[in-house]
């Protein structure tokens, strides 16, 4: 007897791979839809050379595999512990895969209802990526200084594929950029259902034809998306961990795909492949309002290891601070670690008198929140750790790394952190100032990128 | 060996203590290790909870309602249930890291050779169970996990039906609600019960009055956590 699912299970799970228990569906439906082979059973750890993978996230380390007396199975086996937080993947229960009809997403012909413009270099790069998503190319590197507009920059290449029916998947590794771009582009495209996925998130299931995931939500897609742009490719953990990249390569259309990864600062490995002319690039050298990238300034602290092991802004800070160019702008200061961020925060408001200091670290409670009142310019001063590096917009700001040679503060963390200052047309400058106690490596390179950047912009 | 934890490399420290004896394996780094707090200083001598008295106010009330014939003799908790902890054993129960219980090993093993060595030995291990149910969705069961740590004979005697998760309910219901546990056997020796966490004592004195009952002449209990 042949079998029809309703459309809701097909758009619900075609493209995803699941353990049993992330399928909502009663027994008798589900083995069903398994004889009919719509779910096709996928082993879960595989042996490969000696070596055991993890089918969900790709993951071989031996270290992060622990056995378990399992009471299921009554046999001691292996499960997987490098992504146990999204449900733990057990050697004696498969990965289902959508193996049924696939979805007809429809076509959508004038999805995009942003009317704003353009401007040149954003056009070129726009013109450059809807061409990618026409002409199916594999991949495309879009390199856009910090403020370059990249988002603006997608929405014809968006608009393009909806209007071929595709599907959309807009990945980063920051679930606070996530929560940005959601009502941005919910608001670009406002006839269409967009869902934004990261862990805590209200939409779950991610059964819609445009998705905006963080990279781990990937994990759970296999052969699901005609277009994935990858944003902030370089950033933490992305680069890093192998697994978000396995994921992020499973989830696109095995028969034809077009990859989108953007970044501001591209590691190595990527300008290498560049300079080899084996990856596609186009390059946006100058931001949407048209003014160069505030080139940071060194300042240098002797006592500067002390001032921090005492929880003490640095004596030239204060000095500067007095100084200011621009005092109404806001401050962003920058510290190594959140112990330092908590403790300076409290320093600060004795020292300057004003109880407009605030910090906001990964495990504070109220981010999401500070960083709204920052926006609306209800807090003065905030004293962050990398998390506010990158992908988050404020507009009149001067910003402040303390102890800029510390090991964090790699190079691309630099330029992203002086790419904070200056994003508003109104105000497009704005003070990056370094303290340190000592030029390392990092912040030499962070200032030559960001003056060859402004180069090739055409400043001097 | 990579830590249990964040799977750092643990590169054992050369010293003079284990050039001579050799000392076991560690399986948490140092940096995850300091984060544990090991319960210290003054405490409630019945329930391991900070006090300045020996009997806490907890244990007082817990008193008035047995009518001074508490089920349990005393329970003894390794740790402080911190952010750290909070984390650990969320991993560990809810999301089913079976592997990262043996870190808690070193710790629960000590404080049982410290704390109960008065006991006789044939004492028998009894865990809290869990409910068919809650077994299918985990895999394993934690107390049974940490009962095997200890030197002593492991039967799992108690079963329980399927209800809510302690954690979901308040103090107030917890204590009023009905005894979830069942027993078949009879015991005439006594038993260390062991848990995760201790927070109200009211899923330790259901087993233990059950245990009571069927003829147990005494009840101890060693948990992971004070709440």
């Amino acid at each position: 007897m042949p079998y029809n699912p309703d459309k809701e299970i097909i758009s619900h799970y075609s493209g995803k791979l699941l353990l049993r228990r992330e399928i909502p569906i009663d027994e008798a439906t589900f083995k069903q839809l398994l004889h009919n082979s719509f779910f096709t059973p996928r082993s879960s750890i595989n042996k490969k050379f000696h070596q055991y993978q993890c089918q969900r996230c790709g993951n071989y380390k031996r270290s992060l595999f622990g056995s378990i007396p399992c009471n299921k199975c009554d046999k001691t086996h292996l499960y997987c512990r490098k992504c146990i937080e999204m449900g733990r993947v057990m050697e004696c229960e498969p990965l289902y895969e959508w193996t049924g009809p696939k979805v007809e997403w429809p076509a959508h012909k004038n999805a995009c209802t942003w009317n704003g413009e353009l401007t040149e270099a954003q056009q070129k790069a726009a013109d450059r990526i809807t061409e990618a998503i026409f002409n199916k190319e594999k991949e495309l590197l879009v390199w856009a200084v910090c403020g370059a507009g990249k988002t603006e920059m997608l929405f014809p290449g968006i608009a393009e594929s909806l209007k071929r029916g595709k599907r959309i998947c807009i990945a980063t590794p920051r679930t606070d950029v996530v929560r940005e771009l959601l009502p941005r582009l919910r608001e670009a495209f406002s006839g269409i259902y967009i869902q934004g996925l990261y862990g805590g998130s209200r939409d779950m299931d991610g059964a819609a034809q445009f998705v905006i995931a963080t990279t781990h939500q990937l994990l759970r897609f296999k052969n699901a998306f005609d277009v994935i742009i990858i944003d902030e490719i370089d950033a933490f953990p992305y680069h890093a961990d192998k697994s978000l990249s396995y994921a992020a390569n499973r989830s696109k259309r095995e028969d034809s795909n077009t990859t989108i990864y953007l970044t501001a600062t591209p590691r190595q490995k990527h300008q290498l492949q560049i300079a080899r002319k084996k990856l596609q690039h186009i390059f946006v050298p100058s931001r949407f309002h048209g003014y160069p990238l505030p080139v940071p300034a060194f300042h240098m602290c002797n006592s500067l290891q002390k001032d921090m092991k005492s929880f003490q802004p640095p004596k030239s800070f204060l000095k500067w601070y007095t100084h200011r160019k621009t005092p109404e702008h806001q401050l962003l200061i920058f510290v190594p670690s959140i112990i330092l961020a908590e403790n300076l925060c409290k320093n600060l408001r004795q020292i300057l008198q004003d109880d407009n200091v605030v910090a906001v670290h990964a495990s504070d409670s109220n981010r999401e929140e500070k960083i709204q009142q920052f926006r609306n310019k209800k807090i003065r001063v905030l004293v962050t750790t990398t998390i506010l590096e990158r992908g988050v917009t404020f507009p009149a700001v001067d910003v402040v790394v303390f102890d800029a040679g510390h090991s964090v503060f790699d190079e691309a963390a630099l330029v992203q952190i002086a790419g904070r200052a200056g994003r508003s047309p109104k105000d497009p400058t704005g003070e990056v100032v370094f303290f340190h106690n000592g030029k390392t490596e990092a912040m030499v390179q962070a200032v030559r990128s960001i003056k060859t950047m402004n180069k090739r912009g055409g400043f001097r | 060996m990579n830590c249990l934890w964040c799977d750092a490399e643990i590169i054992p420290e050369a010293n003079w203590e284990n050039l001579l004896i050799l000392s076991k394996p560690k399986n948490l780094c140092s940096d995850c290790e300091k984060e544990f707090s090991v319960l210290e200083g003054k405490r409630c001598r019945k329930c391991s909870r900070k006090s300045e008295e020996s009997l806490c106010q907890d244990c007082k009330r817990w008193n008035e309602l047995c009518d001074n014939d508490d089920p349990l003799v005393l329970n003894f908790s390794v740790f402080h249930y911190n952010e750290q902890m909070q984390d650990m054993i969320s991993r560990w129960k809810y999301r089913g890291d079976y592997c990262l219980g043996n870190s808690f090993k070193r710790y629960y093993t000590k404080a049982f050779d410290q704390e109960f060595s008065y006991l006789p030995k044939d004492i028998i291990a009894v865990p809290i169970p869990l409910s068919n149910e809650r077994m299918k969705e985990r895999g394993f069961n934690q107390s049974l996990q940490l009962a095997r740590f200890l030197p002593l004979k492991t039967c799992e005697l108690l079963t329980r039906e399927h209800g809510e998760k302690q954690s979901k309910k308040t103090r107030k219901e917890r204590i009023s609600t009905l005894n979830p546990f069942k027993i078949t056997k009879t015991i005439n020796k006594p038993v260390i019960l062991t848990d995760d966490i201790y927070t109200t004592g009211s899923t330790l004195r259901h087993a233990a009055s059950l245990l009571k009952e069927k003829g147990c002449p005494a009840i101890y209990a060693l948990t992971l956590v004070r709440g």
